[in-house]
């Protein structure tokens, strides 16, 4: 049937599969022109913006794309940091554009733009393989999809006392740190591998356009890629078990709207005059809302799913519908029911329950809940003021750490854009618990490149402000306030060549990227251990020079344990953690 | 080791399932059962010793049998790299009969003082024939705009790449490996524009463009990560660098240069700096080098970053002979003629990698307005 014959002689018989008309008769785009294929069509949209947008992420190619649009876009980011900080951020505001058709067609961000929502539905319709009746059994609501609104509750309060946590469940952040730290950096793998396959074998393929970082000479690695990977196959997983779990369950966006949703003008309606009660309406339905009895309207991710396997055509989705019970006449037990005149189908009476099915006490319960959190967290040793970890240097741009994580969702736009691989997402180890996966420095990894402020740039919510590259460096109008320093080198004699083992090197001076340069020399002449004169060129740290930007650790031919390296003490961003006195005047005078 | 084969039982284990009563003695079916049963048993018998004998055959099977996977040494199994040679010669030129080794113009205007130098050594149609594809090496370790003069000039590769297409060149290659992020410093110094508007094709290290390099006679670099790919197919490789004081070499110009042309642990050859750049004068014979001496690094180096480090030099130094150029450089450019020359010059001149007296080789000096 594929293969077409010639066209002309049978053209009147053989189309198209696709422009077949349906065996009832009716033309074919009764069938193709369906909302819910429309809507496929969305997702798949979205979900391509989504990568596209990520791969954009990148120094030569970020140009003036909105790389951040869909965290920009997400209304619990906005309203998070708005809570934590008391201010809306350069485009947080955009989050109010999803807000519009949230109130009035419902969660449609959960099935019609949400990439990882896409990304569910997707594997559920791939291997989610059963009988109706198991689909049916799948998509009956369960007490459990309350959780998610106790998460959310939890997050907002923990918010609103300043410490942000909602990138570890926002749907976004999660997707875009998981893509960053694990996906792509293993799709990076393979386009290299096939091309290297392909260059042996005399080909020259010319594969960068798949790569999300091209150009760059090392494949990039993160710290606990692994743990950020799992959380992404786990939560896919789970839709094996529970269709659509991370969205029914987990998601504090989709609960966020949940709440929001009951204010919403269209919802799905059941007319039940029409309705035989056979449930086939659950068969597809995305967020276990119930369509076949009262709608849960917090649940529901307008799909459209349900009007499509309605055999009745008993569910539409209209303006505003007006409650049954009012206009009923008669009685359900004795058949006598009658509904504008005509007689009920269905048993079930129920048309609506606008709210989440969470009773008043158990939001206090989850808000105290989040009240308690809050000390628990700031006071851990590793994000305190005192006690932090020398190594958690944070971006440059950063504020300071209260204020940094008021606002850093863990997104990890960050550390995609970062050309040199230097940004990892930060252990447990490192920022505590508060703190994991937000951004670090690991100068074993790469290093802060001097003329570079993209992760200042694509931060969506100014943990890392906007910066121009001149503020970094302190030049022009900025020269007064000197340029940032994100910690300061110091040197171990003991692991350095030229001052614990007689060996010429000092890579670190030749690539210290200040003018003057913050690493200085002795230079020395010795007789070696074998009677040989050497010169060494022993070095020094100027520390009123240094900028703490760790090439010089980076390069480091001592690379398991750095004879220079930085840690965060002298950082700019925090007046407690400054290390000479009076740093101001000490920086005119380089 | 394959099981020794058991006789097929003549009854199998299992009794067979009670036979309709209507049908005592059916022995027709009771006979197809059993033929049944014991065509199972063969195959399976068949399939698991061909499995047996298969694994016992790579397990066991002397290395060096076909399909034997025996390593008792445990040597097979470690990753062999297959390693790369550059051709014999390098990419060397015959020098033209009575054509300078050294071409030295003076001057201001960047073309007419590339011509006159490369036409002192011989022209362009001498070392550049139709076909070749031709890579050129710029300067890029760092990220520093032109003017800074810790990069190569972009003027400098655009007219480079623009004269290699006129002298024929089938494709003209830019690469390098820079110290800092590639991208970024092939985007700030220049380099990339220059050399994709004049033509050129850019090659930016990826991890997988690395492979193994065999230099015989290297010291520290016999076999070494090389950047390989943009090398594959190149007939001509012509060197342009920039006049650099240096911290620990005292000047790095064009033969230092091939040390863009390396990957792995870098960092380490700052341990033996004269050691790297004689092995690199000798891993890479290029046709031909050209020495920027416009802009002069003359302390700061090799990193710069203000440009009170960099003078005017005025003059473009073409060599088949590198370390001449180097040496060149190092007297008339960085003005250090009083000093003795850095001891990598010795180390290549032992090795007859090129003569650091230029005053004993052809000179052809011009002078432009």
């Amino acid at each position: 049937m594929s293969k077409a014959p010639p066209k002309p002689a049978s053209k009147a018989k053989r189309r198209l599969p696709l422009l077949q008309p349906n065996r009832d008769g009716t033309p074919f785009y009764t069938r193709t022109l369906r909302i819910t294929n429309v809507r496929v069509l969305s997702q798949v949209f979205f979900f391509a913006l989504f990568v596209f947008l990520l791969m954009t992420t990148w120094f030569s190619r970020i140009g003036g794309y909105p790389v951040s649009l869909f965290l920009e876009l997400d209304p619990l980011v906005g309203l998070a940091t708005a809570l934590s900080t008391h201010t809306v951020y350069r485009w947080l505001w955009r989050g109010l554009l999803v807000l519009i058709p949230t109130l009035l067609f419902g969660r449609v961000f959960c099935n019609w733009l949400c990439p990882y929502g896409a990304l569910h539905q997707f594997i559920g319709f791939i291997f989610n393989i059963g009988s109706n009746r198991d689909h049916i059994a799948a998509n009956r609501y369960r007490p459990i999809y309350q959780l998610k609104y106790y998460i959310l509750a939890v997050m907002l309060v923990l918010a609103a006392f300043g410490s942000l946590q909602i990138g570890l469940l926002d749907p976004i952040a999660l997707l875009v740190r998981s893509f960053t730290v694990s996906v792509m950096p293993a799709s990076d793998l393979a386009v290299t591998g096939l091309g290297r396959e392909l260059a042996e074998r005399g080909l020259e393929p010319e594969l960068s356009p798949l790569l999300s970082a091209p150009g760059a000479a090392d494949a990039r690695i993160f710290d606990g890629a692994i743990f950020v990977g799992l959380m992404l196959l786990g939560l896919v997983a789970m839709n094996l078990f529970i269709p659509r779990f991370f969205c029914r369950v987990l998601c504090p966006l989709g609960a966020m709207l949940g709440v929001l949703s009951r204010l919403s003008l269209w919802r799905i309606d059941r007319d039940p005059t029409r309705c035989t009660d056979c449930d086939l309406c659950l068969k597809g339905c995305e967020g276990a809302s119930d369509p076949q009895a009262a709608l849960r309207k917090s649940e529901c991710f307008v799909c459209f799913n349900c009007i499509d396997d309605c055999p009745e055509d008993a569910l539409s989705f209209k303006l505003t519908p007006p409650p049954l019970s009012a206009h009923l006449v008669g009685s359900l037990k004795d058949g006598s029911a009658r509904l504008f005149g005509r007689p009920l189908k269905s048993q079930i009476l129920g048309t609506e329950n606008a709210g989440p099915a969470v009773p008043r006490r158990r939001w206090i319960l989850a808000s105290l809940g989040g009240a308690v959190a809050y000390p628990f967290m700031r006071l851990s040793k590793a994000v305190g003021a005192r006690g932090f970890h020398e190594k958690v240097i944070r971006p440059p741009g950063s504020v300071a750490e209260p204020e940094f994580l008021e606002r850093c969702i863990k997104c990890d736009q960050c550390l995609n854009v970062c050309p040199t691989n230097v940004l990892q997402p930060a252990s447990l180890e490192k920022a505590g618990f508060e703190g994991l996966w937000t951004p670090v420095m690991d100068f074993s990894v790469g290093f802060c490149q001097l003329n570079c402020a993209l992760c200042s740039e694509v931060c969506p919510t100014g943990a890392i402000q906007k910066i121009s590259v001149e503020k970094k460096l302190g030049l022009g109008e900025h020269e007064d306030a000197g340029p940032l320093r994100l910690g300061t080198a110091f040197f171990n004699r003991g692991r350095c060549l030229p001052w614990a083992m007689e060996t010429p090197c000092v890579v670190c001076e030749e690539v210290c990227p200040v003018t003057p340069k913050a690493i200085g020399t002795y230079d020395e002449s010795i007789v070696r251990w074998d009677g040989e004169r050497v010169t060494l060129n022993r070095p020094y740290m100027r520390p009123e020079l240094c900028i703490g930007c760790g090439i010089c650790e980076h390069e480091c031919p001592v690379i398991d344990d750095a004879a220079v390296y930085v840690t965060a003490v002298g950082e700019s961003r925090d007046p407690g953690r400054t290390l000479l006195l009076d740093s101001a005047r000490q920086r005119k005078k380089g | 080791m394959p099981p020794p084969p058991k006789k097929p039982a003549t009854e199998p284990p299992p009794e067979p399932p009670e036979l309709p009563e209507s049908r005592p003695n059916s022995a027709p079916g009771l006979e197809s059962y059993r033929r049944e049963q014991r065509r199972r048993f063969l195959k399976g018998a068949l399939a698991s010793s061909g499995l047996a004998l298969g694994a016992g055959w790579a397990a066991l099977a002397p290395p060096g049998f076909p399909l034997s996977l025996r390593d008792p040494t445990g040597e097979l199994g470690k990753p062999r790299p297959s390693s790369l040679r550059l051709p014999e010669g390098g990419y060397a030129v015959a020098p033209r009969l009575g054509a300078a080794d050294l071409g030295i113009a003076h001057g201001s205007q960047l073309m007419p003082m590339l011509r006159a130098a490369i036409d002192a050594i011989g022209g362009i149609q001498h070392f550049i024939q139709r076909g070749d594809v031709v890579l050129l090496k710029p300067n890029v370790a760092f990220e520093r705009a032109a003017a800074l003069g810790a990069t190569s000039d972009p003027e400098l590769l655009g007219a480079l790449v623009a004269l290699c297409r006129e002298a024929g060149a089938a494709e003209v290659r830019v690469a390098d490996n820079p110290i800092e992020s590639p991208e970024a410093c092939f985007a700030r110094s220049g380099l990339q524009r220059a050399a994709v508007e004049a033509g050129a094709r850019l090659f930016l290290p990826q991890h997988a463009d690395f492979r193994e390099l065999l230099t015989p006679g290297a010291a520290l670099i016999e076999r070494w990560p090389f950047f390989a790919r943009p090398f594959s197919g190149v007939t001509k490789v012509i060197g342009l660098a920039p006049v650099k004081d240096h911290n620990l070499c005292r000047a790095s110009m064009t033969t230092k240069n091939w040390y863009g042309l390396l990957g792995g642990r870098r960092n380490q050859f700052h341990q033996d700096i004269h050691g790297i750049i004689a092995d690199l004068a000798l891993m890479l014979r290029p046709s031909f080098v050209v020495l920027d001496g416009r802009r002069v690094l003359h302390r700061s180096g090799p990193t710069g970053g203000s440009l009170s480090d960099v003078k005017a030099g005025h003059t473009l130094v073409a060599a088949t002979d590198s370390l001449a150029a180097d040496a060149y450089g190092w007297s008339e450019l960085l003005e250090r003629r009083d000093e003795p020359l850095p001891r990598y010059f010795a180390l290549c001149a032992e090795r007859h990698l090129g003569q650091p007296d230029y005053r004993a080789l052809r000179l052809a000096e011009v002078r432009l307005g």
